[in-house]
């Protein structure tokens, strides 16, 4: 059981919380848990797409940057068109960070250009095209319909206070999606083959070009509901600050959820789970007023601690 | 003539005279001999880190923690002068800090034989997270006799300190990587870690030894850029990592390792200067330089990419 | 029942770093025929295989199945066409289980790109049973020893439902149990109609299996016959070229003082110690199967990899067990596998040479004109046929590299010298001549410790020979008890060796 990253991945959420809550029981209180409950949303999403990278020895530090764009540019049609279908935007969004997705899948599967490259010059040029496309203006909730935003304050379920939205039971249905894929589909199964024996998938006939680049366009397309996602939890965008860092918060999610960083191996279960982790984690920090400004060492230290402890044997 | 075309820093020197005369037909400040002095300063501490990266790329490893590496050194270095520590000790203890944070790189890497893009992407965030723990957003202000490194000049050659310092480190690591049996291994390594071991290379060791080198020369631009700045902030060289390896790999260092040249990577990071001083003057702002920079790195490793796949055809069918 | 003519290839030709491996060879495979393709270490066997199944483009030459040019350009198209490769080293997925890596690029799909489990296990269970794997389907990949996943890699080409299957050196680790079930197999698929071709140069499993034998040399056909109406022997003529002339190297009358001494145990359940000594002036080679350990052993003692506990003296000093060590201690290793263990391929003769001594050449500066003037005298006393120590390692015959890799290890002035498989993919004449080079050293006073699969080889340059078998020594056999029978009943364990 303990050996399962899962469950130690369950046993660390469990623990940080209880010692969170014995602390301040502002933990358990209805607004520490609804911020909670609104901050995983965004990070499931964005780290299932990332598991699929990692898993074929990849990586993609852009998604940060692609939701920001993808962010931008459908805040400004938004802004633009008040009037206009939020599946529209929804689909603009997705349709962006898949765009997003196919040109690191084309430079990282065709030209064999190592990922980590790839993606970090995708992380500053879409960083950069944020600004080139917002200019000085950014989105705020004045520019957006109100049904926008209700996405994430509203939802199907309530527990006294505490409010299931849209937002985060759509993330779980695609974290279901992800599991399906992950699992039942040949796709799914050849990047865990890939991720295995890169040289030996190819032997035995797995189309491994394809196979990689759909997985950063698949990584892209999270990145682009995500994206949405993003306006409708914030209902605001800044060119400089959307998105901006959030690939580290992704890949400790992954990292933490038993990826293996070396291919083959990981779950959409232990991702979920690394997703709640970190959200516990940051609630936990600010209920027991530690400063905002420590957040960026606690995930410095979740991902070089998952990578020492989970880091297998075998290879 | 084929043999000097053949020399890695061929299409660097090439590319960087083409960019400079393009600047220089833009803007006549390219003609300033004077003023072009006067920038080098504002690329010393990016010059150093390039220096540093070439060791690691050309043995197959990246190095993406260079930035934060100097922004907690500045801000340790900038803490323990503010807390009295005289001047000699706290630059010993910066650059200590500077091999420990190398070490601790190079331990995860060499020691737990982790990816070291993985390592030192977390690492990344941990050791900004460390400046900024330490630091929060204030700023803390260095003594008067510490700030302006930029402004002095060497006495009768009038040659800025920061790029004579630069000048000496270059000089120091090209001899080291081009002209020692350690830079000779180095070299092996990222051609072929496992026959360099079975070679009886001691590929760890030699591993640990390049990222600290990285730590402490990023010690080293930590200090400068707080000397230039007056001030030590946890942001200081944010997002430096990305122009650092443009550079390296337009300067001809290949991303898979076992092949480039120090020198290579300066010019290239001279052009990434001329690129931005340009952008500067046209007053683009820093996200469009942001732009350029990327799409300068994915086409330097994609078109190397290409000429190797082909250059290597070639010679399968000669 | 399958239909059509099989595989016709026609005139491949193939280079790799300009060194060329076939020289325009055709080969017919027939359906409800098994072909052996035969030749020496070195011949191009594997590499024509490998064409066929689109693992390598060839350079020239065209490849047709019933009829239809195929020239396949990746793996892919060859299975997709029915024509499968069982590896000679199987592919492992370490992280899938023993039914999923069977099913690896052929997954059944159910509706809309959906793996059906159900159907795999049914399959699974079917195909174990058929090639004799029992493991549960379930179990990882990663338990299964290197005879099993060599018959899961059987399994999957079987589960590819291919026409035409290629087996590349297949029964290299597998016992004369397993082979014979492999066999049993193979002519079942025989009978149904496909087209099966069996690479190998073990003559006896090719005569017992075969209908048809092709057989290569230095990258040319040089005869195809029909089993029944050929002989081993007349095969071996044509696989050498002549008759057999490998005379065996004349042993050092005395021997000297222990050298090497190994006192090791493996970390794994069971192990016992194992005890090895080897002598100033004597060739000991180590027998035994493909994964009998035989290479952990040797890569052990050189501190490589290994998960063993034990000591080494050389001359009776103890070191730190790490190959920078072993190499100042005298021990030096030309590994196994030449171009990814033994040279920087891209790098020059000289540079590769000297790479192990650089901190003997000077301190700390490169001494170029010195490693120059060292390696100008090894490629003279070692006959390295080379434009001069600059010449890049990857334009050399296969023969010369290995010569390389060994003046690498003799640079390091070694006591004992480590050859794992001293002749692998060397031409004839090379052969000979490194067989003589090793005796030259070991009458100087070199202990010399080898492993060999080939087994003509450990007749001849064998001073003792240990044979190993499931990560020990099954036994030891002097000069005078040598045949080939002997070794083979040692490494596969018909019977226990008496003391």
């Amino acid at each position: 059981m303990l050996r399962k990253p899962e469950f130690r991945t369950f046993l660390l959420v469990v623990a940080v919380f209880v010692i969170a809550t014995l602390r301040a029981h502002r933990m358990i209180e209805p607004t520490a848990i609804n911020s909670l409950l609104l901050w995983i949303p965004l990070l499931v999403v964005m780290s299932v797409g990332q598991m699929f990278v990692i898993a074929t020895r990849g990586i993609d530090v852009s998604v940060g940057s692609a939701v920001g764009f993808a962010a931008m540019c459908t805040g400004l049609l938004i802004k633009s068109h008040p009037g206009i279908n939020l599946w529209i935007a929804t689909a603009t969004a997705v349709c962006i960070g898949t765009g997003i997705g196919v040109i690191n899948g084309s430079l990282v599967a065709a030209l064999k250009i190592p990922p980590i490259i790839v993606t970090l010059g995708a992380m500053s040029i879409f960083r950069g095209l944020s600004f080139v496309v917002g200019g000085s203006t950014q989105i705020t909730s004045n520019d957006l319909p109100s049904s926008i935003v209700r996405v994430a304050q509203e939802g199907p379920i309530h527990f006294g206070d505490v409010t299931v939205s849209w937002l985060l039971t759509l993330s779980m249905l695609i974290a279901l999606v992800a599991f399906l894929l992950s699992k039942y589909t040949v796709w799914g199964r050849n990047v865990f083959a890939i991720g295995s024996n890169p040289e030996g998938a190819h032997l035995r006939g797995v189309p491994v070009v394809q196979t990689v680049f759909g997985v950063y366009v698949l990584c892209g397309m999270c990145a682009g509901i995500s994206a949405m996602m993003y306006i409708n939890r914030y209902g605001f965008v800044n060119p400089a600050s959307a998105g901006q860092g959030m690939e580290l918060t992704v890949i400790a999610a992954a990292v933490i959820g038993g990826t293996d960083v070396r291919g083959g191996r990981g779950s959409v279960l232990g991702v979920l789970l690394g997703a709640v982790l970190l959200g516990v984690l940051n609630v936990a920090l600010s209920v027991l007023g530690i400063d905002a400004d420590w957040q960026l060492l606690v995930y410095g230290a979740v991902i070089i601690g998952s990578l020492v402890l989970n880091r297998s044997e075998r290879k | 003539m084929r043999k000097i075309l053949a020399r890695p820093e061929a299409i660097p020197i090439f590319l960087f005279i083409a960019t400079f005369v393009l600047a220089a037909a833009k803007n006549r400040y390219f003609l300033d001999f004077g003023y072009l002095l006067e920038t080098t300063s504002l690329f010393a501490e990016g010059a150093l880190l390039v220096i540093a990266m070439s060791f690691i790329i050309v043995a197959g490893q990246i190095d993406l923690s260079v930035g934060a590496m100097m922004a907690l050194v500045a801000c340790a270095f900038g803490k323990l002068l503010q807390l009295g520590l005289p001047m000699p000790l706290a630059i010993l203890a910066a650059l200590g800090l500077g091999a420990v944070l190398g070490s601790i790189n190079g331990a995860l890497v060499a020691y737990l034989k982790l990816p070291s893009f993985l390592v030192t992407l977390g690492t990344m965030a941990l050791f900004r997270g460390a400046a900024q723990a330490m630091l929060a957003s204030q700023s803390v202000a260095l003594p008067p006799n510490f700030v302006g490194i930029d402004r002095q000049v060497l006495a009768f050659i009038h040659l800025p300190i920061p790029l004579f310092i630069v000048l000496i480190f270059a000089l120091l690591g090209g001899l080291a990587l081009h002209f020692t049996h350690f830079g000779k291994r180095l070299f092996a390594i990222g051609t072929n870690e496992a026959a360099a071991r079975y070679a009886g290379i001691r590929v760890a060791r030699a591993k640990v030894g390049i990222f600290v080198i990285s730590g402490v020369l990023a010690a080293v631009a930590g200090m400068m850029i707080d000397s230039r700045l007056a001030v030590a902030r946890y942001d200081h060289g944010k997002g430096l990592e990305l122009e650092v390896i443009t550079a390296t790999v337009l300067g001809g260092v290949s991303i898979a390792g076992g092949k480039g040249s120090l020198g290579g990577a300066l010019i290239a990071y001279a052009l990434i200067a001329v690129v931005r001083t340009a952008l500067g003057l046209a007053n683009a702002n820093a996200e469009i330089q942001l732009t350029v920079l990327g799409t300068l790195l994915i086409l330097a490793v994609g078109v190397n990419r290409v000429l190797e796949s082909r250059t290597g055809a070639r010679r399968i069918t000669a | 029942m399958h239909s059509g003519t099989g595989v016709e290839a026609r005139g491949i030709v193939m280079s790799f770093g300009g060194a060329p491996v076939l020289k325009g060879v055709d080969l017919d495979l027939r359906r409800g025929e098994i072909h052996a393709i035969t030749g020496e270490n070195g011949a191009g066997k594997s590499t024509l295989a490998k064409i066929i199944a689109g693992v390598y483009v060839a350079r020239e030459g065209n490849v047709s199945l019933d009829g239809h040019a195929v020239n396949f350009r990746n793996p892919r198209e060859a299975l997709q066409h029915g024509i499968a490769l069982v590896h000679q080293e199987p592919l492992s997925f370490p992280d899938l289980t023993i039914m999923e890596s069977m099913f690896v690029g052929h997954l059944p799909r159910g509706t809309g790109g959906t793996v059906d489990w159900p159907a795999i296990s049914i399959r699974s269970k079917a195909v174990m049973d058929r090639v004799g794997l029992k493991q549960l389907p379930t179990a990882p990949t990663s338990s299964l020893s290197v005879a099993d996943q060599q018959l899961v890699e059987l399994a999957a080409a079987l589960l590819h439902e291919a026409s035409v299957i290629i087996l590349d050196e297949t029964t290299a680790s597998l016992t004369p149990s397993e082979t014979a079930n492999l066999f049993s197999v193979v002519r079942r698929l025989r009978d149904e109609g496909c087209a099966i071709a069996f690479v190998s140069h073990k003559l006896d499993e090719v005569f017992s299996l075969c209908d048809r034998i092709t057989i290569l040399r230095d990258g040319a056909k040089v005869g195809e016959v029909r089993t029944v109406e050929s002989s081993p022997s007349a095969v071996v003529r044509m696989m050498v070229g002549r008759d057999i002339d490998l005379t065996r190297t004349q042993p050092r009358s005395t021997l000297g003082e222990i050298r090497l001494s190994v006192r090791m145990q493996w970390q794994r359940t069971g192990a016992s110690e194992l005890a090895l000594d080897v002598r100033g002036g004597e060739i000991v080679v180590i027998a035994g199967l493909v994964g009998s350990g035989r290479t952990e052993l040797i890569e052990w003692i050189a501190g490589i990899g290994g998960r063993a506990t034990g000591q080494i003296h050389i001359d009776g000093n103890s070191f730190r067990r790490d190959p920078h060590e072993a190499l100042r201690a005298g021990i030096a290793l030309v590994p196994e596998d030449r171009r990814k263990h033994g040279m920087l391929l891209p790098w020059s003769i000289q540079d590769n040479g000297v790479l192990p001594i650089l901190g003997r050449l000077t301190k700390v500066w490169k001494a170029t004109r010195k490693a120059q003037a060292l390696m100008v005298g090894w490629i003279s006393q070692l006959r390295i046929v080379s434009t001069g120590p600059n010449q890049s390692v990857e334009q050399l015959s296969g023969g010369n590299q290995q010569k390389v890799v060994i003046a690498k290890a003799l640079l390091a002035q070694p006591k004992v010298l480590l050859v794992d498989e001293p002749t692998r993919g060397v031409d004839v004449g090379a052969k000979a001549e490194i067989h003589g080079l090793l005796r030259e050293f070991a009458t100087n006073g070199m202990a010399i410790l080898a492993v060999s699969s080939d087994l003509s080889e450990v007749l001849t340059i064998a001073d003792r020979v240990v044979v190993m078998r499931d990560w020990a020594i099954a036994g030891e056999l002097a000069a005078k008890d040598l045949t080939e029978e002997a070794i083979m009943r040692l490494a596969t364990g018909q019977v226990t060796h008496a003391a």
